[in-house]
């Protein structure tokens, strides 16, 4: 088999591609064929952590693709990451059936908490798996399409484009706090049993879902080293380093920049839906301005640009965290405050950029 | 019931007060002490249909006890003493209380309450003598005590009282208490038994918002026998309604101000820091935190009531050599990379926050106000709280002070050559970096200032700027980027929006629905309100 040449020359990817391969394989075996005593042995909570990390790398991937190449900051990808989630939890939320607190064959215990009679007609649907994998594309798709269009269209970008995303994932985080929206308010959609008939809590159910994590990261990384490596890819970068002389060259520099952020919320809304069902909560927190800006963050930190770097810095940057909330929780917010202070000055291009420039160097 | 005893006092007060002046000045001969004392001792053995012509009685007697006497009665202060027998009145508890003799007013020492006998009153001869009290109040010279007899008896008309009003009209020089008057005669006169009567009464109280006045109009409109009247009762309601209704916009429209103006103290900062100099601070919300946190460190040591005026300042030099610090040490190697200085920035407002945390505690801390800004204040028929009404004025001096300093002090001149031109201001020999450190030092200080503010509205805590970050941002946006008074313009407006949008929507809906309505209108006018013209703008 040969590699198409766009992936033959991008090393780093290969490089991920591989580690990604090997953790697919290695981690199901490590968690559900080690005996628990091993030392070797990968607890569930592990596997989990793992497949979270997995799916912040995708939706630092996305955003990436935007801001490495396209040079649009969106500062509310969270907002795409937590509506392919919401979607993706409403299914779970219909597969509860009868076994809620309540015991409702149709409505979630929220609704009848609230005393709704029936389920809303935006629910409707949601309890086909296909129906609600569909709408994990659309919904966030179709918002980053409309909103990206209207903003584009009239050269809305820079810090502009960044204020209004913030204030859109803001909205957002607002509205799904209300109960009134239907989508359980505060608390979110919660208390999942199963997914495809499978209980949701079963060492395999996670073993699956962190395998399914890694597929969707190894496509969505290539999807996005394909698309940059095309003529249209080449546009991206045309429009980040000079939008005004990419249009006067001819190009329709807001469809491009509408249809690769459209492409890009997409994937964020993939990952939010892969999330859900491994931490087991979505709700209006996800959608938290600092939840975006920190995906901004893990990006800076592993190179954008780069695509690589960005799940680099994703994972680190997690690791980092879990680590640190759990050992100084004191500490996290400054850590994480000095990261972003310390990138921008002193590592504009990231780890992968300190590393290319190493190799320079030596070679 | 509190107030009802208050009222009571106050009117014990009053009729004490009448008293000094009916001895002085009255012309006309007082009554004799003898026919005072005739009339009281019937008192003990009359009914209560005979204790209200006695009351009647004695209010044309014209003695200048009456009115304590009557008070006296009221209150169930009023005794019949058996040993020597005699009227008096008593004050204090206990089984001793003092009493004084009820006509002459003079002093009697103590008493066991066994010897006096209580001559009682009930709820209807209370109102009248409420209703009588006042009559007698409307001779007073004093216009304070006129209107006060005057408003009593709006409390509690009485067709029969309405004589001595009807009477002092005639007289009254006071247009206030005269209008007044004409309120209380037709207020009375919508109990008369002549339809046209009612009718025009009801006519002349359109629009006047007392409940006394609203509650009988409200009645008759709906169960009087005669059509006219009723019809005229309708209209005269749906003149109250409107005037309540204008009242009701003129309240929305003063909370949206109060919104508006915390918007632009909030908002007003940035637009030098991110209009004037483009640069993009997300640590701005937590400079205004560093403000109200510096407000409450001043409260520890000064007396509240001392220590805003201290605290501003003092907040202003705080928030300004924080953001001095922070342009000097992040922000100036960023210049020309502005979504750099965005994460920068915003990492330093996360230091900042978890600095708070860490050194005051993650809970909240309580501000207290000033005595002289609790309390409510009426302006015109609106009642408004003081410390909003303070706040927004705050906002207008703080708007003033920094126009003029941009506009005529020779930093401000400064600031706005290098903001236009700043290879042009360096040849004309002006220190960029200087100016950039201290504009954006004023910058954060004003945010700094804003926080004082905020102290004054809201919890004290480390997330106090994270809850005003994207507002302030909307509203220099919208406002359009390097003009200060399209960041008024916004604030207001923003803030009017949104306390008009509530009461239809709720307060978070209302929110959103602004925030849309930001997004879209961003979309469509990307420079905002008040766009910059000429070359500088398209950088």
């Amino acid at each position: 088999m040969r590699l198409p040449p766009w992936l033959l020359s991008d090393r780093a990817g290969l490089v991920l591609l591989a580690v990604l391969a090997l953790i697919g394989v290695g981690v199901p075996i490590l968690n559900l064929w080690v005996p628990p005593d091993h030392p070797l042995h990968l607890t569930a909570y592990t596997v989990t952590l793992l497949g979270k990390y997995l799916c912040y790398a995708l939706l630092a991937v996305a955003v990436d693709l935007v801001w490495g190449y396209m040079g649009i900051l969106s500062l509310g990808h969270a907002a795409f990451f937590g509506l392919g989630g919401y979607c993706f939890g409403m299914y779970l939320m219909r597969q509860i059936g009868t076994r809620g607190v309540y015991g409702d064959p149709m409505l979630p215990d929220f609704m009848v908490f609230l005393n709704w009679q029936e389920l809303p007609w935006y629910w409707h649907g949601f309890d086909l798996f296909w129906f609600a994998a569909l709408m994990v594309l659309v919904v966030p798709g179709l918002l980053a399409f409309v909103f990206g269009w209207f903003a584009f269209r009239s050269r809305v970008s820079g810090v502009y484009l960044s204020i209004i995303t913030q204030a859109l994932t803001y909205a957002l985080m607002l509205a799904f706090f209300r109960n009134e929206m239907g989508f359980g308010g505060n608390n979110g959609l919660t208390d999942f049993k199963d997914v495809l008939g499978y209980p949701i809590h079963a060492d395999g159910t996670r073993v699956v879902l962190f395998v399914l994590s890694a597929l969707a990261l190894a496509g969505g990384y290539l999807a996005c080293r394909w698309l940059v490596s095309t003529r249209m890819g080449r546009v991206l970068v045309a429009i980040r380093d000079s939008e005004d002389r990419a249009r006067f060259l001819g190009y329709r520099v807001e469809r491009v920049k509408a249809l690769v952020f459209t492409f890009s919320a997409m994937l964020a809304g993939v990952a939010g839906a892969l999330y859900v069902p491994q931490v087991g909560i979505i709700n209006p927190g996800e959608f938290a301005p600092l939840n975006s800006i920190e995906a901004v963050i893990w990006v800076a930190v592993g190179g954008r640009g780069t695509l690589v770097g960005a799940v680099v810095g994703a994972v680190l940057v997690n690791y980092a965290k879990s680590w640190l909330t759990g050992a100084l929780p004191e500490v996290w917010l400054f850590a994480l405050g000095g990261l972003f202070v310390a990138v921008t000055l002193l590592l504009p291009h990231g780890l992968i950029g300190l590393l290319r420039r190493r190799r320079e160097a030596t070679a | 019931m509190p107030s009802r005893t208050l009222i009571r006092a106050g009117f014990l007060t009053l009729a004490l007060a009448l008293l000094a002046l009916f001895g002085a000045s009255l012309a006309r001969a007082a009554a004799d002490d003898e026919e005072v004392r005739a009339t009281l001792a019937q008192l003990r053995d009359a009914d209560f249909d005979g204790k209200t012509e006695l009351i009647e009685k004695l209010v044309t007697l014209n003695h200048s006890r009456v009115a304590a006497i009557l008070q006296a009665l009221s209150d169930s202060r009023l005794y019949f003493q058996e040993d020597p027998e005699r009227i008096v009145i008593g004050s204090g508890d206990g089984a001793e209380i003092a009493i004084e003799d009820a006509v002459s007013g003079e002093a009697l020492g103590q008493a066991g309450k066994r010897g006096l006998d209580r001559i009682t009153a009930n709820n209807r001869l209370r109102s009248l003598i409420e209703n009588r009290l006042a009559g007698l109040g409307l001779a007073s010279a004093d216009p304070q005590q006129r209107k006060a007899a005057v408003e009593a008896f709006l409390r509690n008309p009485d067709p029969v009282g309405a004589a001595p009003l009807r009477a002092r009209l005639e007289v009254e020089t006071d247009t206030g208490i005269k209008e007044l008057l004409a309120l209380a005669l037709a207020l009375a006169d919508l109990a008369s038994d002549d339809a046209t009567v009612r009718a025009k009464a009801a006519t002349a109280l359109g629009g006047q918002m007392q409940t006394e006045i609203r509650g009988p109009l409200t009645r008759m409109a709906a169960e009087d026998s005669d059509p006219a009247a009723r019809e005229a009762a309708r209209i005269a309601l749906t003149r109250t309604e409107f005037r309540l209704q204008m009242l009701g916009w003129a309240e929305t429209l003063f909370f949206g101000l109060s919104l508006g103006s915390v918007l632009i103290l909030a908002a007003i900062g940035l637009a030098v820091t991110f209009g004037v100099m483009g640069v993009i601070n997300m640590a701005h919300g937590e400079l205004m935190m560093l403000g109200a946190y510096t407000t409450w460190l001043v409260q520890q040591w000064l007396p509240v009531n001392w220590s805003l005026p201290v605290a501003v300042p003092l907040a202003f030099l705080v928030a300004a050599l924080v953001g001095i610090a922070i342009e000097r040490g992040i922000i100036r190697f960023l210049y020309g990379r502005p979504l750099e200085t965005l994460l920068a920035t915003f990492g330093v407002s996360l230091i900042l926050q978890q600095a708070v945390r860490s050194i005051f505690s993650p809970l909240n801390r309580s501000v207290a106000s000033p005595d002289w800004m609790s309390g409510t204040i009426l302006l015109g028929p609106l009642e408004v709280t003081l410390n909003r009404l303070v706040i927004v004025g705050f906002c207008i001096a703080v708007f003033a002070v920094l126009w003029l300093a941009l506009q005529r002090t020779r930093l401000g001149l400064e600031v706005r050559a290098v903001a236009q031109n700043r290879a042009m201001a360096r040849a004309m020999g002006v220190r960029s970096a200087r100016v950039d450190a201290l504009t954006f030092g004023l910058g954060s200080g004003i945010a700094g200032v804003a926080g004082v503010a905020l102290s004054q509205l809201t919890n004290v805590g480390p997330n106090l700027g994270q809850s005003y970050i994207v507002d302030s941002f909307m509203v220099v946006v919208f406002g359009g980027v390097g003009n200060l008074w399209g960041t008024l313009v916004a604030g207001l407006s923003l803030g009017v929006a949104n306390k008009l949008l509530e009461p239809w929507s709720g307060a978070v809906l209302a929110k959103i629905l602004v925030l849309v309505f930001l997004i879209l209108f961003i979309q469509k006018r990307p420079r905002g309100l008040f766009p910059q013209r000429g070359r500088a703008a398209e950088v």
